[in-house]
């Protein structure tokens, strides 16, 4: 098993080399660059500025460069560690992303442990009572859970709050801890918001692992080891949780390499329309201007948790299944 | 005895039928599988004729009716059959300066089924000013889900904007399934490098985090593309990334039919590989790429209408769910005109119901499989 | 010629049975309707006495031990009929098919008194547990029945046990095969376990569910050989189902031979293999495939199918495929009788009753 892993340890900078490339691209793709963007805003202000001034920043933003060398100028900053100057802010990228990566972290972090703390006995409970009535509510729930998009249900929550009870439920920490050093105080301002924006984002995720959970469950419930295990005299709940629980559960656990990114991803879209500090709203802003080292960063960072998330995934996957583990 | 050749004359009837008349009968069972499906045709067969189903032409503004709240059909007038709608009155509020709505049900605006309205070609083929549900006046406006901060309505918006999201859904999966099988298929069957190169592809891109680079994609779309070039373009970026996981179980089936006996009997008896492969082998797992597929197509429907309404999608004046759910993104303005929400209320309905319909496929297509 | 069967000598230690089952009937409430998966069942089991259950796929014999230890799953249930079984402790029989399946009573039964040894060794053992685990926590679980006196078996004692059962079933290297998991085993490995585990908590009574279906035939001589060293040492009575005929011979000292729920013939097994009275059983012996018979004919078959659970053929249910069957079978169901010394029958042919329907 520490040969797979080393194996991908030493995929991942491969792997990054090939996503910074297909980033770049894609950054450049659209035609023109921040400054056609940044023209066109001055533009439609009112001012204007002359092709002289345009030229010089254009040459002192390295955008006159050919693409190759653009890339390998980005590249070569990357390894030192520099992120690059955000073209529309004027500030460090690292300090940027470095401000919001933190809450975006605690927000999908959060959503996860969230999302499994109520699918899994939810789908246990499915499971061991099928076709019962506490069954059918919560397939009703999950199938409604998996047709709604997050930002939907967002909509709809931050709707109900404001028309009907008239709070406001955007943002992350109330007025007087946003801009307030840590302290427990904080934290614990933090833990009483955040609980909403992680189960918005994290709704069709749990309904599709309950889901997935009643499934495997239903399908080991009736293998022969569930009955030996009865016929040695076990209690019903004891087995249950032993046996077929920890069998149905494995499936499980490979895919939590596709739920951090997913939920890193999807926080996106939640945070967008709830207010909440995220690089996700900032990636969006710095995509639609063209600030290219500051998506390109922001994008090199998420592509960067995926490929971890996977790995880490892997990983867990391998510690709980022997199966996995004696055979590699 | 009668009981004994009852049940024989079932069991042939079974031995005898086609897979895909097994297939029926056991989704015939499904009864919420079954009825989906007819919402589904239904909706599709709006999506055939948008403008039958509108009430007007949806780019129709007049910002004088702006956000009129909904005016429900009673169908019928002092016990007789005949369908009106309440009359919308106006009220100015005299601190916000802004006209306020709100329907009048003493006083009746007459409707009819079939009525006449404005003319709309289908497919440039004929021309019709025939409309499912209309006012019986043809000048009157009525607004039967409300109108929108411009004055348009809704309704008939919702009705354009089924067109395209589920066409955007159906047409990116089903790109999805020719790449997905295509490449699978190539990787299962050949083996060898290509295999390998393909698998490599396939981890790559799943390992890409999806929203980040789709939003990338959408945003370097050039702005100056028109709105069917958005659409096309958003698709193909759909589909792009979602091939991977139908190609992955793809390669998967034909890696193991490989080495089944029948296509070994298949290339004994001289068949040639596209042969085998097309004739023997993919037939045997047919049903499983539908039932996918049809699990695969609200997923699509959901990306597309977050998309849009981030504003990287399909952009006005396209007209998708995601596009009018842009209006409902101020919680100002929907404390205001709540029925903005109501087209996402639709994506929910149609991704229900693809979903049972997809659930129901994959049990009688493939009951062991999952 | 039919094999000659070897019979096993146990020392009875009383005359009342051990097991009682009388008029057992198991439902099963499918989609497409109700079937009668076990119709009628009676027969004893006397204390270390083998008793052979023999039919074929389906003809409801591993329901009928699943239900002797509540084990018959949803939509099947126990419609009516007793279970007596005599416990350990007491000389009062309590009659298993009143108990609660998932009481407290029940679970004391399992495993101490009556243990499974279930049909695919294979699929028997959970494979993210190791084998000495799952049977540690079975000894645990019944620890009175090692630790005597209410003191509490520790892990490490349980272990010591386990390797010594292991040892017992001519498990080599048993201290590391303790911490294996089932699939490094081999196939007659895993069955050894199994039987191990069975046989962790000393019960009285073993029911083995076709223990050699799976396996080769050589690893079978094995098993069944170590079946009857363990039978003989410990007293334990076995109920050993399977489909098998030779098997039967070998293992057995009284057969039970079942088709469609319920039992058409049963008796000691020399005179169940040598003067067979129901026409069944007459067939299933005739299509033994013999080294000395015939050749170049073709092998006897039992004409037509087996009918389907929902299409059950009104009165006796093997009429038609009986060679012999006259007007009365399909009319009426016989009632099991004795229709010799020891031997008792459901046949028109050998008696007169039939059951009240």
């Amino acid at each position: 098993m520490t040969r797979y892993i080393l194996q991908r340890l030493l995929l991942l900078p491969l792997l990054m080399v090939i996503y910074s490339f297909v980033i770049f691209v894609i950054i450049q793709a659209p035609p023109g660059d921040f400054l056609t963007a940044y023209v066109a805003t001055l533009a439609s202000s009112g001012s204007s500025i002359s092709a002289e001034q345009i030229a010089a920043l254009r040459h002192s933003y390295g955008l006159d460069q050919p693409f190759i060398v653009q890339y390998l100028l980005w590249v070569q900053h990357l390894f030192h560690g520099d992120f690059g100057l955000s073209l529309e802010y004027q500030r460090p990228n690292a300090e940027l992303i470095g401000e919001q990566l933190g809450l975006t972290v605690a927000l999908a972090l959060f959503s996860f442990v969230l999302t499994w703390a109520l699918a899994v006995p939810a789908g246990i409970y499915s499971a061991t009572h099928p076709r019962s009535l506490g069954d059918h509510i919560l397939t009703v729930i999950n199938y409604v859970g998996v047709a709604t998009p997050n930002f939907m249900l967002a909509l709809i929550l931050m709707w109900v709050a404001f028309a009907y009870f008239d709070i406001s439920v955007t943002g992350l920490f109330s007025p007087d801890y946003v801009n307030a050093p840590w302290s427990v105080g904080r934290v614990l301002d933090l833990l009483g918001h955040i609980w909403l924006p992680a189960l918005v984002l994290g709704i069709a995720g749990t309904a599709r692992l309950s889901r997935i959970m009643r499934a495997n469950l239903l399908d080991e419930l009736n293998k022969p080891y569930v009955v030996t295990a009865r016929a040695k005299g076990m209690k019903e709940w004891a087995l249950v949780l032993r046996y077929p629980v920890r069998l149905a559960f494995n499936p499980l656990v490979s895919t939590i390499g596709w739920y951090l990114p997913m939920l890193f991803s999807g926080s996106l879209i939640v945070a967008t329309v709830m207010n909440l500090p995220n690089i996700g709203p900032l990636l969006l802003r710095a995509l639609i201007n063209q600030d290219m080292y500051l998506a390109g960063g922001i994008l090199l960072i998420y592509s960067f948790l995926t490929i971890v998330g996977t790995l880490l995934s892997d990983v867990a996957l391998a510690l709980i299944d022997p199966r996995i583990r004696v055979e590699r | 005895m009668a009981d004994i050749t009852a049940g024989k004359e079932a069991e042939d009837r079974v031995a005898v039928a086609s897979n895909w008349k097994l297939v029926w009968w056991r989704f015939r069972r499904h009864h919420l599988a079954m009825a989906s499906g007819v919402l589904l045709i239904f909706m599709y067969l709006i999506v055939l004729a948008p403008d039958f189903f509108s009430t007007q032409n949806p780019e129709r503004t007049d910002a004088r009716q702006a956000f009129i709240p909904v005016q429900m059909v009673h169908f019928f007038d002092d016990g007789s059959l005949s369908p009106w709608v309440p009359a919308i009155v106006g009220k100015r509020n005299p601190t916000t300066l802004r006209m306020e709505w709100t329907t009048d049900a003493n006083k009746k605006v007459p409707v009819r089924f079939f009525a006449r309205g404005y003319t709309w070609s289908f497919f440039g083929l004929f021309h019709s000013d025939l409309h499912l549900i209309g006012p019986v006046d043809p000048n009157q406006r009525i607004f039967l889900l409300g109108s929108d901060r411009l004055g348009r309505d809704q309704w008939s918006r919702i009705m354009h904007g089924t067109q395209t999201s589920m066409t955007v859904g159906l047409v990116s999966v089903a790109l999805s399934v020719i790449l997905g099988v295509v490449l699978g298929g190539i990787s299962g069957y050949v083996g060898g490098k290509t295999d390998q190169v393909i698998q490599r592809l396939i981890e790559l891109l799943q390992s890409v985090p999806t929203i980040p680079i789709w939003l990338a994609l959408s945003a370097a779309l050039p702005r100056d593309w028109t709105p069917t070039q958005v659409f096309f373009a958003i698709t193909v970026i759909l589909s792009l990334v979602g091939w991977t996981t139908l190609g992955r179980e793809v390669r998967g089936r034909f890696l193991a039919l490989r080495e089944e006996d029948f296509v070994l009997a298949a290339r004994l008896a001289g068949c040639s590989r596209m042969r085998i492969i097309l004739r023997h082998m993919v037939p045997t797992f047919t049903s499983h790429i539908i039932a996918t597929s049809s699990l695969a197509i609200p997923v699509a429907i959901i990306n597309e209408t977050s998309l849009s309404f981030l504003g990287l999608g399909i952009r006005p004046p396209a007209i998708s769910w995601g596009v009018l759910l842009q209006e409902a993104q101020n919680i100002q303005t929907l404390a205001l005109a709540p029925w903005l929400l109501i087209p996402g209320l639709i994506v929910i309905v149609a991704v229900l119901a693809f979903n049972l319909v997809g659930d129901g496929l994959r049990d009688a297509a493939d009951p062991y499989s999952h | 010629m039919p094999p000659t069967p070897t019979v096993i000598e146990s020392a009875v230690s009383s005359n009342e049975p051990l097991l009682s089952v009388r008029d057992l009937r198991v439902s099963f409430a499918l989609d497409e309707g109700l079937v009668r998966a076990v119709d009628g069942t009676s027969f004893d089991v006397m204390p270390g006495q083998v008793l052979g259950v023999v039919g074929e796929s389906g003809c409801g014999k591993s329901v009928t031990m699943r239900a002797i230890l509540q084990l018959v799953e949803k939509p099947g249930r126990i419609t009516s009929g007793t279970i007596r079984f005599r416990r350990r402790d007491s000389n009062e029989a309590v009659d298993l098919a009143q108990l609660p399946p998932r009481g407290a009573a029940m679970r004391d039964i399992r495993g101490a008194e009556i243990a499974l040894i279930p049909q695919e060794p294979m699929a028997a053992f959970s494979p993210v547990h190791t084998v000495g685990d799952q049977i540690i926590e079975a000894i645990l679980l019944h620890g009175h029945r090692w630790q005597a006196g209410g003191r509490k078996l520790s892990r490490g004692e349980a272990r010591d046990i386990t390797v010594g059962l292991f040892r017992d079933v001519g498990i080599s290297m048993p201290e590391q095969r303790v911490d294996a998991y089932s699939w490094q085993l081999s196939g007659g490995l895993r069955q050894r376990a199994m039987i191990a585990m069975a046989l962790s908590c000393k019960p009285r009574l073993l029911i083995a569910d076709e223990p050699t279906t799976a396996i080769d035939v050589t690893t079978q001589a094995q098993v069944l050989a170590l079946l009857r060293d363990l039978q003989a040492k410990y007293n334990t009575a076995i109920i050993f189902i399977t489909h098998d005929l030779g098997v039967i011979a070998q293992m057995a000292s009284y057969v039970v031979v079942m088709y469609l729920g319920r039992i058409m013939e049963e008796g000691p097994v020399d005179e169940i293999f040598h003067a067979p009275k129901h026409p069944y059983t007459r067939a299933l012996l005739q299509s033994i495939p013999s080294l000395y018979g015939q050749t170049r004919v073709a092998l006897p078959v039992i004409s037509g199918a087996l009918p389907h659970p929902f299409n059950r053929p009104p009165g006796c249910p093997f009429h038609p495929r009986c060679p012999d069957v006259m007007e009365r079978c399909s009319a009426a169901v016989p009632k099991l009788e004795p229709v010799a010394a020891n031997q008792l029958a459901s046949c028109f042919l050998h008696h007169d009753k039939a059951e009240a329907e």
